[in-house]
C-alpha cells in the first residue's frame, strides 16, 4: 500500500442559513493520506478548524457505505465527483493529484434549499413519495408470499429501479434540475411488478404533479442524471415513466 | 416537443427529397417541377398549415420550456463539469433551436415569400417546360447562393441543424416513452444518419452552386 | 425490583396466539385521541409507525437524519430469515427459534424468540405485498439462500441490498400514513429525554437539529426505535450518526439497560488503513462460503501474499474447525482471526488483517465451467479468466466496493480483512410486551434486548425488527392504551416537561461553553480506543477494571475540555455529537461494568478467564443464566437486577464447530 501525502487546496460553499447569502472559502489541507475517503478527508479540516477555534464545515453524510443518500457534494461541477458509480462517501482521495484544488458545492436547485453549507433540505422527495410511492395495503394478513408468481425478469428489472437511494444526485446534475429520474425510479418499480397494478394510473399522475408542485424542472433527456447516478438508474425508467403518464392521462376521467 | 419534432423530422425528409432533385444537373427542371407539385397540390397546401403549426408549437413549446427551466436553479454551479456527464448539444437545444429559427427566417424570406406573397417581394421567375410556366425556384436558388455569406450562412445553419437532431431524434422516441433494449440501437443509429446525412444533403446544395458542381 | 417479563402462561407454541386473542383493545373512536410517540425510522420504527397509523392512532414519529428512509436499516446487506420452508429442507418455527436460541448461546428469552420466529412468516407475505423486490427464481418463487449457523435455506434477500428493500417498503407505508394525515413526521429532530409523570411516560424533548429550537411532544405512549450502540467503540459498521442518546436518556429516566456487553464483531470487514478512518466497511457474511482465510505462518512475513507458497500458509479456520472450516459463526471466526494477529501473523501495513482468498475458488469455478462447457487442452490462464467471470456474477459488487475503498484489485490479490463492531445484542431491558420498567415506554428492534441472546445469528436483524414493529406492538400496545382512554389531552405545559427542557437546554449551553481545547471526535476516538482495546473481541477482569478507571478520567475530561462550536440555536453537528458522546461514555462504563459481571464466555462476549484449554469459549450456565437488567442510580453507578433465564423447550448444551 502506498501513502503518499496529498497537498490540497479546497473551495468550500459556505452559508450560514437558508436566510442569508454564501460565499466560498478557501482551505489549505496537508498530508492527505490517498486511502482516505474524500469525507475523511472533510473530517480531517474540520478537525483542523475546531483546533484554530473556527467553524467547522456542515455536511450531509451517515452510512458512509453508499446505500443511505445522505451524502450529497458536487466536486468540482460532480455530483458525487469524479468516480462514476459511486457517492460521496466511497469516493477516495487517490482520484485526485498533490497540489489539485477541488471545488465543493452543494447540490443546486430550487427545490433543495440549502440548510447550511453543503446541507440542503430534500424533504421534496418524501413528499412526492407521499404523493403515490406506495402500494395502499394496511399491516395485516396477505396471501402468502409465494401466491403470486412474478417473472424473474421483471422482479430483476423492478429491483434495478428501485436501488435508487433518494440522494438527488439527478436533480444535482440536470441542468434543468429535473427530479424525472428519481420519480420514474419508483413509479419503474410498482408498474413493473403486480401489487403496483390497482393504482398504477393514479399514482404516475399525482407522483408527477407533486413533483411539478415541488418545483423541479422538465425532463430534456440530456442524460446527465444516468451518468451522475451513484446507483446507475437507467434512463429506461423515464422513458416508462413518461409512457405510464401518456396512458394515464388519456384514460383519466378527469 | 417530441412529437412536434418528428413531425417535424418527417418534413425534413420530404424538404430534402425535392430540393435533392437538383443534384440531378437537369438546370433544375425536375425540381421546379416538384416544387410546383408542392406548391399547388391541395393536400400539400392544407398539410403546410399543420406544419406552421407543428412548427409554431414547437417553438413555443422549446421556448417555454428553456425560460421555465432556467429558473430552476436559481443559484448557479461555479464549476460546470456538464461534458462529463452529457453532450453539449444535448444541454444546447433552447441555443440550436434559436439558431434555426433566426435561419428559418431568413431561409424563408429567401424563397418562400417569393413563391407565396410575391406582391410583397417580388416575385420569382418563370420557366416554360413542355408548355406549362412553372416558378423557375431553381434560378432563385442559383442567384441567392451566388453570395459567398449566404452560403456560409446556410453551412452553418445545418451545423446546428445536424447538432439539434443529433439529439433531437432520439430524444423524441425517449419521451415518447419508447426506450427498448432490442431497438435502442435502431433508433440510434437511425437518428445519427438521419442527423447527418439530411443536413449533409442541404448544405451541399448551395456549395454545389457556389462552386458550380451543379449548373 | 423484581422483573416481571409478564410472559404469558401455557405451551411456548400457544403463548403468543392466546395473548392475542385475550388482549385489550382499543376502540376506533378512542384511538384517534391517542398520541403515540416514535423515535427512530428504521424497520421497526417506521413499520410501527405505518402500523399503528393505519389503526387510527395518532403517530408523531421522530428521526435526525433528513428523511425517514436514511435510517441504517437501509445498510443490511445478506438478507431476512423466516420460516416459510418454501426449500421444503425441513425447516419449521421450531427450527428457526431454535437455531436463534442456540445462535444466542442460550441467553436469549424463548417465549420472545418462539414469537419473533411465528411472525417470521407474516414479514415476508406483508413486504411482497408492499411490492418489495426479492430475489426470484426463474418460475417467479421467491428464492433463498443459507447464512451462519443454521442448517436449512431460510434467508430471503434482494441482491445485496436487503435491509435497503425493506426499509423503503416501510418508508413507503409511513409516508402513505402521513399523506393520509395519520402521522406527523418530524425528520432532523433529535429526541434529547423523556419526560416521565406519575411513573408514567408522557412525551420527549426533541431538538430540531435545523433551528436549535427545543421542543415539547406529548404523547400516551413512546416507542424508542432507535437501534444500536455500536459506535461507542467509535470505528464500527453502524452509521456515523447511530447513537444510544434516545436509549440512554430512557434509561436514566429509570429504564433498565439489558445486557450491554453483549456486541457483535463481524469477522469480515475491511481493515482499519489509518488514523483518520472514520468508520469501518462490511464485506458480506456470504464471502465466507467460497473465500479461503489464512494468515502466513511465518511471523512477520513482509512477502507479497501471492509469493507466499501454498505449504507456508496456515488456514487457520480450517485447521482449527475442520467441521465447519471458513463457515464457524461470526464470534468464532473473529476471535480467531484477532488470536492470530495477536500472535504476530497478521498481514497488512498495520498487521491487524488476514487474507480471505478468492484463488481456489476462482480456480475451481474455472474448472466447473471447463466441465459445464466441454472445453479441451485449455490453458490454466485460460480456466482461471472464466473462474473470475462467474466469481464476479456472484460477487462482483462487493468486489467492487472493495476496489474503491482499498486501490486494490481483489481478483489478483486476497482481500485483506478483520473483525468490526457490527451489532449490540444488548439495550434497553422490555417485557413480553416490547416495554421497558417504564409505563408507556417501550422499546423495539435493536435498541431493546430481547431475542439475540449472547450473539446474533446472520440476517435476524432484519427479521426482528420487522417483526416488533409490524405484528408485536400494534397488538400490544393495546394492552396498555386501552387503561389510558380516560387520560385525555396531555398538556406540554406540565412542570415535568418544564423541568426536562430546563435540563436538556442546560447541558446543550454547559456543551458551548465549556470551551475547551479539544474536539468532540477526540474524545469518542479515545473512549474508542478503551473500549475496543478492553471491552472488545476478548475481556479479562485487570483490563476491564481499567477501562473503568480510564472511562471515569475521560468523562471528567470531557466535561472540563471539551470544545463544541457555534452556539446551541443554529444548525450545529458538533454540538449534536458532543450530546451523543457524552452519553457513549456513560454507557461505556456499564458495559465494562456488564462484562466484569460476566465472568464466563458467551457468544460475543468472550472472557479470557473462562475458557477451555484449546481457548475455546466456556459458557458458565450455573451462574450466568440470567439477564443482566442495570438500574441508573447516578452517572457511573448502576445496580444490577437479574432476570433469570429458564429454558422449557430447549435443552441447554455445549456450542461446539470442532
Amino acid at each position: 500500500m502506498e501513502h503518499t501525502g496529498l497537498n490540497l487546496t479546497l473551495k468550500v460553499w459556505k452559508q450560514k442559513n437558508a436566510a442569508t447569502k454564501g460565499a466560498f472559502e478557501s482551505y489549505d489541507v496537508k498530508n492527505i493520506s490517498t486511502d482516505m475517503s474524500f469525507l475523511e478527508m472533510f473530517d480531517v479540516l474540520n478537525e483542523q478548524l475546531i483546533s484554530t477555534g473556527k467553524e467547522p464545515i456542515a455536511f450531509d453524510h451517515d452510512c458512509r457505505e453508499g446505500i443511505c443518500g445522505m451524502c450529497s457534494m458536487v466536486i468540482n461541477g460532480r455530483p458525487h465527483g469524479p468516480w462514476n458509480g459511486t457517492t460521496t462517501c466511497q469516493l477516495h482521495m487517490r482520484a485526485f493529484k498533490n497540489g489539485d484544488t477541488i471545488t465543493v458545492e452543494p447540490w443546486r436547485a430550487g427545490s433543495f434549499p440549502v440548510v447550511r453549507d453543503l446541507v440542503v433540505d430534500r424533504s421534496a422527495f418524501d413528499r412526492i413519495i407521499q404523493a403515490g410511492g406506495y402500494v395502499s395495503i394496511n399491516t395485516g394478513n396477505p396471501v402468502d408470499a409465494n401466491a403470486l408468481p412474478i417473472d424473474k425478469k421483471l422482479a430483476d428489472k423492478a429491483f434495478a429501479a428501485a436501488a435508487c437511494i433518494g440522494c438527488g444526485a439527478c436533480v444535482a446534475a440536470c441542468k434543468n434540475s429535473s427530479a424525472m429520474l428519481f420519480v420514474s425510479a419508483k413509479v419503474s418499480q410498482l408498474a413493473l411488478l403486480p401489487q403496483g397494478q390497482p393504482e398504477r394510473s393514479s399514482r404516475v399522475l399525482s407522483m408527477v404533479d407533486q413533483m411539478d408542485k415541488e418545483g423541479f424542472g422538465n425532463c430534456t433527456n440530456t442524460g446527465a442524471c444516468e451518468a451522475e447516478c451513484p446507483k446507475e438508474i437507467s434512463l429506461e425508467n423515464i422513458a416508462r415513466l413518461n409512457r405510464e403518464y401518456m396512458s394515464a392521462a388519456l384514460a383519466s376521467e378527469e | 416537443m417530441g412529437l412536434t419534432g418528428l413531425f417535424l423530422i418527417s418534413f425534413l425528409l420530404v424538404h430534402c427529397g425535392i430540393n435533392a432533385c437538383i443534384f440531378l444537373n437537369d438546370n433544375g427542371e425536375t425540381f421546379n417541377k416538384a416544387a410546383h407539385f408542392m406548391g399547388t397540390n391541395l393536400f400539400i397546401r392544407t398539410a403546410e398549415i399543420g406544419l406552421f403549426l407543428g412548427l409554431l408549437i414547437h417553438i413555443i413549446q422549446g421556448l417555454v420550456l428553456t425560460y421555465e427551466n432556467n429558473k430552476k436553479r436559481p443559484i448557479k454551479y461555479a464549476v460546470n463539469a456538464g461534458n462529463q456527464n452529457s453532450k453539449w448539444y444535448s444541454r444546447s437545444m433552447g441555443l440550436l433551436g434559436t439558431l434555426l429559427l433566426i435561419f428559418l427566417i431568413i431561409h424563408m424570406g429567401d424563397f418562400w415569400t417569393h413563391s407565396r406573397v410575391p406582391g410583397l417581394v417580388g416575385g420569382l421567375p418563370e420557366v416554360e417546360y413542355d408548355g406549362v410556366v412553372y416558378h423557375d425556384l431553381y434560378a432563385k436558388m442559383v442567384e441567392e447562393f451566388k453570395e459567398v455569406f449566404v452560403v456560409i450562412l446556410y453551412v452553418i445553419s445545418m451545423f446546428s441543424l445536424g447538432f439539434h437532431l443529433l439529439h433531437g431524434f432520439s430524444s423524441a422516441f425517449q419521451s415518447l416513452g419508447i426506450n427498448h433494449s432490442k431497438y435502442n440501437p435502431m433508433i440510434k443509429s437511425v437518428g445519427f444518419g438521419f442527423s447527418i446525412i439530411i443536413p449533409l444533403l442541404f448544405a451541399l446544395m448551395p456549395l454545389s452552386i457556389y462552386f458550380g458542381l451543379i449548373k | 425490583m423484581e422483573l416481571n417479563s409478564k410472559i404469558p402462561a401455557g405451551p411456548v407454541e400457544t403463548k403468543w396466539t392466546k395473548y392475542k386473542s385475550s388482549v385489550k383493545l382499543v376502540n376506533p373512536a378512542n384511538k384517534r385521541n391517542l398520541d403515540i410517540i416514535i423515535v427512530g425510522t428504521g424497520l421497526a420504527g417506521a413499520s410501527a409507525a405505518a402500523s399503528l397509523g393505519e389503526l387510527g392512532y395518532k403517530v408523531k414519529a421522530f428521526c435526525f437524519q433528513d428523511s425517514p428512509r436514511r435510517a441504517h436499516s437501509i445498510a443490511a446487506q445478506g438478507g431476512i430469515n423466516a420460516a416459510k420452508n418454501y426449500q421444503n429442507d425441513g425447516d419449521s418455527t421450531y427450527r428457526l427459534f431454535y437455531d436463534t436460541i442456540k445462535g444466542g448461546d442460550y441467553r436469549a428469552r424463548e417465549a420472545n424468540v418462539y414469537r419473533l420466529a411465528e411472525v417470521s412468516s407474516n414479514i415476508i407475505d406483508q413486504c411482497v405485498a408492499q411490492g418489495v423486490p426479492f430475489a426470484r427464481e426463474y418460475g417467479g418463487l421467491l428464492s433463498n439462500r443459507s447464512f451462519g449457523g443454521t442448517q436449512v435455506q431460510r434467508t430471503f434477500y434482494a441482491a445485496g441490498q436487503t435491509g435497503q428493500q425493506l426499509l423503503l417498503g416501510a418508508y413507503s407505508a409511513l409516508e402513505r400514513q402521513v399523506a393520509l394525515g395519520n402521522v406527523e413526521m418530524h425528520t432532523r429532530h433529535e429526541m434529547l429525554d423523556v419526560v416521565v409523570i406519575d411513573g408514567k411516560t408522557r412525551g420527549i424533548i426533541a431538538r430540531n437539529l435545523i433551528t436549535g429550537e427545543i421542543e415539547r411532544h406529548a404523547g400516551h405512549a413512546v416507542l424508542l426505535c432507535t437501534g444500536g450502540y455500536g459506535n461507542v467503540f467509535y470505528l464500527s459498521t453502524n452509521a456515523m450518526g447511530s447513537n444510544v442518546t434516545a436509549a440512554w436518556k430512557a434509561h436514566k429516566k429509570g429504564a433498565f439497560f439489558a445486557n450491554p456487553c453483549f456486541t457483535q464483531i463481524h469477522p469480515t470487514c475491511i481493515p482499519v488503513s489509518g488514523d483518520h478512518q472514520s468508520k469501518l466497511t462490511l464485506m458480506s457474511e456470504s464471502l465466507r462460503n467460497d473465500g479461503r482465510i489464512w494468515v502466513p505462518k511465518k511471523q512477520n512475513d513482509d512477502r507479497k501474499p501471492i509469493d507466499i507458497p501454498e505449504e507456508e500458509r496456515d488456514y487457520y479456520l480450517e485447521r482449527r474447525y475442520p467441521a465447519f472450516g471458513n463457515l464457524v459463526p461470526r464470534d468464532v471466526a473473529s476471535r480467531a482471526a484477532k488470536e492470530r494477529c495477536d500472535a504476530g501473523y497478521g498481514v497488512g501495513t498495520s498487521k491487524m488483517a488476514v487474507y480471505l482468498d478468492y484463488a481456489a475458488a476462482i480456480e475451481r469455478y474455472g474448472k466447473i465451467e471447463v466441465g459445464k462447457k466441454g472445453l479441451s487442452n485449455i490453458s490454466k490462464e485460460e480456466i482461471i479468466a472464466l473462474g473470475k467471470d462467474v466469481v464476479k456474477e456472484k460477487y462482483g459488487n462487493l468486489f467492487d466496493m472493495y476496489a474503491k475503498i482499498t486501490g486494490e484489485n481483489p481478483y489478483e490479490t486476497p482481500m485483506r480483512i478483520y473483525p468490526a463492531v457490527h451489532y449490540t445484542m444488548g439495550g434497553l431491558w422490555v417485557d413480553y410486551e416490547l416495554k421497558t420498567t417504564v409505563d408507556g415506554l417501550y422499546a423495539l428492534g435493536e435498541a431493546n434486548f430481547s431475542d439475540h441472546g449472547a450473539n446474533r445469528l446472520g440476517a435476524s436483524a432484519l427479521m426482528q425488527g420487522l417483526a416488533d414493529g409490524y405484528f408485536v406492538i400494534p397488538y400490544t400496545i393495546g394492552n396498555y392504551l386501552a387503561d389510558e382512554i380516560r387520560t385525555g389531552h396531555i398538556s406540554t405545559d406540565h412542570p415535568a416537561f418544564l423541568q426536562a427542557e430546563n435540563e436538556v437546554k442546560e447541558t446543550l449551553n454547559k456543551f458551548v461553553n465549556c470551551k475547551g481545547n479539544k474536539s468532540v471526535d477526540y474524545f469518542h476516538k479515545a473512549l474508542g480506543k478503551i473500549m475496543w482495546n478492553d471491552c472488545g473481541m476478548a475481556r479479562n477482569k485487570e483490563g476491564l477494571e481499567k477501562a473503568i478507571k480510564e472511562i471515569k478520567a475521560l468523562r471528567t475530561e470531557f466535561w472540563n475540555n471539551v470544545m463544541v462550536p457555534g452556539t446551541v440555536d443554529e444548525f450545529n453537528v458538533e454540538l449534536e455529537k458532543a450530546g451523543r458522546v457524552a452519553d457513549f461514555i456513560e454507557l461505556g462504563e456499564l458495559m465494562c461494568k456488564d462484562a466484569l459481571d460476566r465472568n464466563e464466555s458467551c457468544g460475543g462476549h468472550f472472557r479470557e478467564e473462562s475458557q477451555t484449554e484449546e481457548g475455546e469459549a466456556e459458557r458458565n450456565d450455573e451462574i450466568y443464566s440470567y439477564v443482566a437488567a442495570w438500574k441508573y442510580i447516578n452517572a457511573g453507578e448502576s445496580e444490577l437486577n437479574k432476570e433469570p433465564l429458564i429454558y422449557e423447550n430447549i435443552k441447554i448444551a455445549a456450542r461446539s464447530y470442532k
